[in-house]
Formats: structure tokens, sequence, C-alpha cells
């Protein structure tokens, strides 16, 4: 059985991103970057289901400019067999990254596709609903436990107010919810060891993709300010604050 | 302008999301149709069309819709999408699952979780953890939003009498099947919902203190959540987790314990109208939303808090 993992290059969690002065996007300029955390438990829960015997082979694949290539690594440092960049200078919407991503699995035909749920800088949730969509596959969303069985997964999904658990034929798409798995660290052996694994670039316009995107942005802003708030004493005065100053309690 | 809202419910009530879903489709203006997708959600359908201002509620009334599969839930949209200019449903799991199939299946690029309309192909959402808000406006001839609920105030839930029509399209993708699901049974309200929220985070120390959260939350009505760091800590499930990746919620009152405030968490609530925190560190970034802020043990500060109300 072979695993694809898509994976995606963002701003590292940490790091506050603010809006540039002049509204034209966010300002990134020398921020750190990373593994999208959601696509990293991705990463883990591939390594797992190989390691469990369930699968010979984890495939990584990105969709970006040439410094994606440094998560792809990553990837491979955590266990990821060989790497896939699709090279494109654009910015992609998750549409047109799953149109990529899409190329690639008909090349590679995997059986099981696991991606996060969501990049930490669009916070679009989108890719992989899109993807199973184009593949006429089923997909288990926001997955907090993967059971892989004779042609099926199983897969338990984080839905609002619960658990739900599902059963998909496979070929399936799994993505990603934060209780799924704790992601390893990396080893320096293993880090060494990645830089010989095989990554493979592909461009865009070689697979005949028109990844324009189908939205404007207009302008990014800051989000509105909270006035300053006040600091109290004690229990007995933030309840009299709440009463008589706020009137949110009674 | 036609809009197609797709309804949020468990095939007994309708959920309010669905009121804030139509809520933002009003101020795109035209008309707007309710799909109610289920089994044995007569009752659903009846309420959404008690919904003032609604043309039509379809009425999808199969097994094949019982447990809003996503492949099924999605197909079924497509078939019903020809003439609407907007698909909507609620940023719920739910619609955040099946929303993205219609999205591709039209080949149009979905507008996430949308905080406010600015005209009908124009919107404002939040990106990175809700640090930025982004105007971005839409070039797709459908336009596929998710609503953030709680960017929007429901709509009124009754006054009007649209009509019922029962569509009988059965799309069967037969690729997913549904097996069980475990709901936390509880008295409180939901936390998206609930007027009063009071959340605990890694300062709670483990699962047994969120018991101190209990007697507090029973008094004001409220809902208890919790930061993504205590759900990584496993002192609580993760549907309770308030944050970017989990619920966005805005309260009437927000009582954030034992949370430092990293902007994964403020940004799921910083829109609540009032927020307390209570934390033992007063560089806790938490304090910088705050509109009342108490330095304080959160072990003495909780019973003295509950004996007060």
């Amino acid at each position: 059985m072979k695993v694809l993992v898509p994976v995606k290059r963002v701003v590292d969690y940490n790091v506050k991103v603010r809006a540039k002065s002049d509204e034209s996007g966010p300002d990134l300029s020398n921020a750190k970057m990373a593994i999208n955390p959601f696509c990293e438990i991705a990463i883990e829960e591939a390594v797992r289901i190989k390691e469990a015997g369930n699968a010979e082979e984890v495939i990584a694949v990105s969709v970006g400019d040439a410094s994606s290539q440094e998560q792809l690594r990553t990837c491979l440092a955590l266990g990821a067999d060989r790497a896939i960049l699709v090279e494109t200078d654009e910015s992609v919407e998750p549409l047109g990254v799953a149109k990529a991503l899409k190329e690639v699995v008909s090349k590679e035909s995997p059986d099981l596709i696991i991606l996060g749920k969501q990049a930490i800088d669009g916070d679009a949730n989108q890719t992989g609903q899109m993807l199973a969509a184009m593949l006429d596959l089923p997909q288990g969303t926001f997955a907090s436990e993967v059971d892989i069985q004779d042609g099926v997964v199983q897969v338990t999904r984080e839905i609002d107010g619960g658990l739900q658990t599902l059963s998909l034929t496979m070929p399936a798409i799994i993505t990603t919810d934060l209780r799924l798995n704790e992601p390893r660290y990396a080893s320096l052996p293993n880090i060494m060891k990645a830089k010989k694994k095989p990554l493979e670039t592909l461009s865009s316009s070689d697979l005949g993709l028109d990844l324009s995107p189908r939205q404007n942005t207009l302008k990014v802003t800051p989000p509105p300010e909270r006035a300053a708030g006040i600091m109290v004493e004690d229990i007995e005065q933030l309840v009299d604050k709440l009463k008589n100053e706020a009137k949110v309690i009674t | 302008m036609s809009i197609l809202v797709i309804a949020e419910h468990d095939n007994s009530e309708l959920k309010g999301a669905t009121l804030n879903t139509v809520a933002a489709a009003k101020e795109i203006g035209g008309d707007i149709d309710i799909l109610v997708a289920g089994m044995d959600c007569e009752s659903v359908a009846d309420s959404a069309s008690q919904i003032p201002g609604i043309n039509n509620v379809l009425l999808a009334n199969k097994e094949t819709y019982k447990n809003s599969l996503a492949e099924n839930l999605g197909n079924l949209i497509v078939e019903l999408s020809d003439g609407y200019s907007h698909i909507m449903a609620p940023a719920t799991t739910n619609g955040k699952n099946f929303m993205p199939r219609v999205a591709a299946k039209l080949d149009v690029s979905q507008i996430s979780d949308i905080s406010a309309v600015i005209s009908d192909d124009t919107f404002e959402r939040p990106i990175y953890a809700g640090n930025c808000i982004a105007t971005v406006q839409s070039t797709d001839s459908i336009k596929a939003i998710t609503v953030r609920t709680t960017g929007f105030d429901a709509c009124e839930s009754t006054g009007g009498s649209a009509s019922v029509n029962s569509i009988e399209n059965d799309t069967n993708a037969g690729v997913s099947s549904f097996i069980k699901e475990e709901i936390a049974e509880s008295d409180r309200p939901e936390l998206t919902a609930a007027e009063v929220v009071i959340s605990g985070g890694r300062g709670m120390q483990n699962g047994d203190n969120f018991s101190l959260l209990n007697g507090i939350a029973d008094k004001l009505g409220a809902a208890i959540g919790a930061s993504r760091a205590a759900v990584d800590s496993g002192f609580v499930p993760n549907d309770m987790q308030v944050g970017q990746t989990g619920k966005i919620v805005a309260p009437d009152l927000y009582i954030a314990v034992g949370i430092s405030g990293a902007i994964q968490h403020l940004a799921g609530m910083k829109d609540s109208k009032v927020i307390v925190a209570i934390n033992k560190d007063e560089e806790a970034p938490i304090f910088s939303v705050a509109d009342y802020g108490l330095v304080a043990d959160l072990f003495e500060a909780l019973p003295e808090l509950e004996a007060k109300l």
C-alpha cells in the first residue's frame, strides 16, 4: 500500500502575523517558515501506518515555490520515503492545489491520502475535501483515529459535540485533527539521511494546469482592536463589575 | 440573485447556526431557499419554513442523507445547484465537511468562513488566526460560501410560511458508511450557542480540576470550553477546544481561567462581548484582550467566584 501526504509550507505557528500598513497583504517579511502543524500530524500518521506494516511507501508532496523543498526534506527526515514538489511561483488557492494534487494522485495511485485539515495561514479548510470530490473518493475529515482493515479504513472524526466513526472504501482521503497523534522530532541521523532521499520536481505548467486564482484579495486589514480593559483587585470587585458595570450577570 | 442555504440539523431540530447563515444570505439579498437533507426530518423542514423571508424549503428525506455523509450530501447539492448564484452553509464541522466538495465539483473557489458581507461577490474573512481580515472578491459564477456564525446575528425564527417541497433525488455515492456517533450528553448549552462560556487552560493542571468550573458554569448557565494547550495535555476532549482550529465563540461573557492567551486561542474568542481573564501570571497575553483581568491563583479564585455568584 502507498500513502500520499500533501504538505504545505506556512508561517510558523508562533509568529503573530500583521497586515501590511498599505493593506496589500499580510506582512511576511523575514517570518520564520515551517511545515503546517496539521500536515506534520499527517506525515506522522502515514509513517506510523508504514511502521505498523500496513504500507510500503510514504510519499510527501507539496505545491509551492522552490523553498517548499525545505518542508519536504523535513517530511523525509520524519520518515517519508520520497518527495514530489509541484513547483509554481504563483499563490495557489485550495482549488488549484487540489487540481495539482489530482495529477500527482493519477500518477502515483496511492491507496490512502492523508492531509492536514487546515493550513494555519489561509485557514480555508478545503483542500482535502476538494481533492476527494475531484477523484470521487470518500473522505474522513478531522480524524482523531484511523484504523486500516481489509480494503476499508475506519475513521473517527472530531465533530461538533463529539465523535463520529465512518467506514470508507479505499482509496480514501483523510484529513487530520489535533489528537490523531503527537508528531515525533526528526533525529540528526535521519535529517542527514533525508538529504539523500529522492525529491522530484514537476512544474505546474508541465502538468498543463491552470492554477490562476478565482478570488481577488482587495485588501488585508488588522482586526478591530478591543478597548483596553482594567485589572480588578479581587473576586468581589470582579463580580461587582460584571453585575453593575458590564451587566452580563445578575 | 438566488441563494441556497443548507440547513444544519440533527434530523429532529433545526440548529441555530442555520439562522446566522440565513442572516448572512439576507445581507447578500435575493430569493433564499433552504435545503433540509436528512432522514425523518420533517420537523426540521417545518421549522425552516417558519423563518421569515424564505422562498422555498427543499426537503430531501432519505436514508442516504441521514448522517450527513459529505459524499452523498455534496452530490445532492451539486444536482440542485442549477440556477443558484450562492450556496451557503454555516462553518460548522458539517458545513466544512461537505461544502468544499460542492465547490470542487462546480469548479469554483470556495470562500470559507465569511465574517461580513460587503456585496454579492465581496466578503470579509479572517486569515492567520484572525490576526488579519482579508476582503476577497470572488470571480466565480456560483459562490460557495461557509459562514462564521459569530459574524452574523441570528435572524428571526418564526413568522414565515414558506412552502415545503419534497425532492426525490437520491445521490448515494456508496463509498462511505456511518458506524457510530458519540455525542457528549450535557445539560449545558452548546459552546457555540452559549451566552456565557467559561474555559480552562493549561493552568488547570489536570482534567479533574476542570470540575472546579462546573459549579460556576451551573450558576451562570455557561458552556465549558478549553484552550488547545489543555486539549493537547489530555485534560479534556477536543470538542471543548476554543480557538483557531477548534470552535469559534462570541458569547456575552467569556471567562478564561488559567489560559495564557496564545494567538490561536484568542482567534476563537476575542469577539466575545465581555472577556474576563483569571491568571496568576500578570504578563499573560490574555490580559491584553480582557475587559476585566484578575491576577490570582485559580485554585483560590474559582471557589470564591462560585460562592459569590
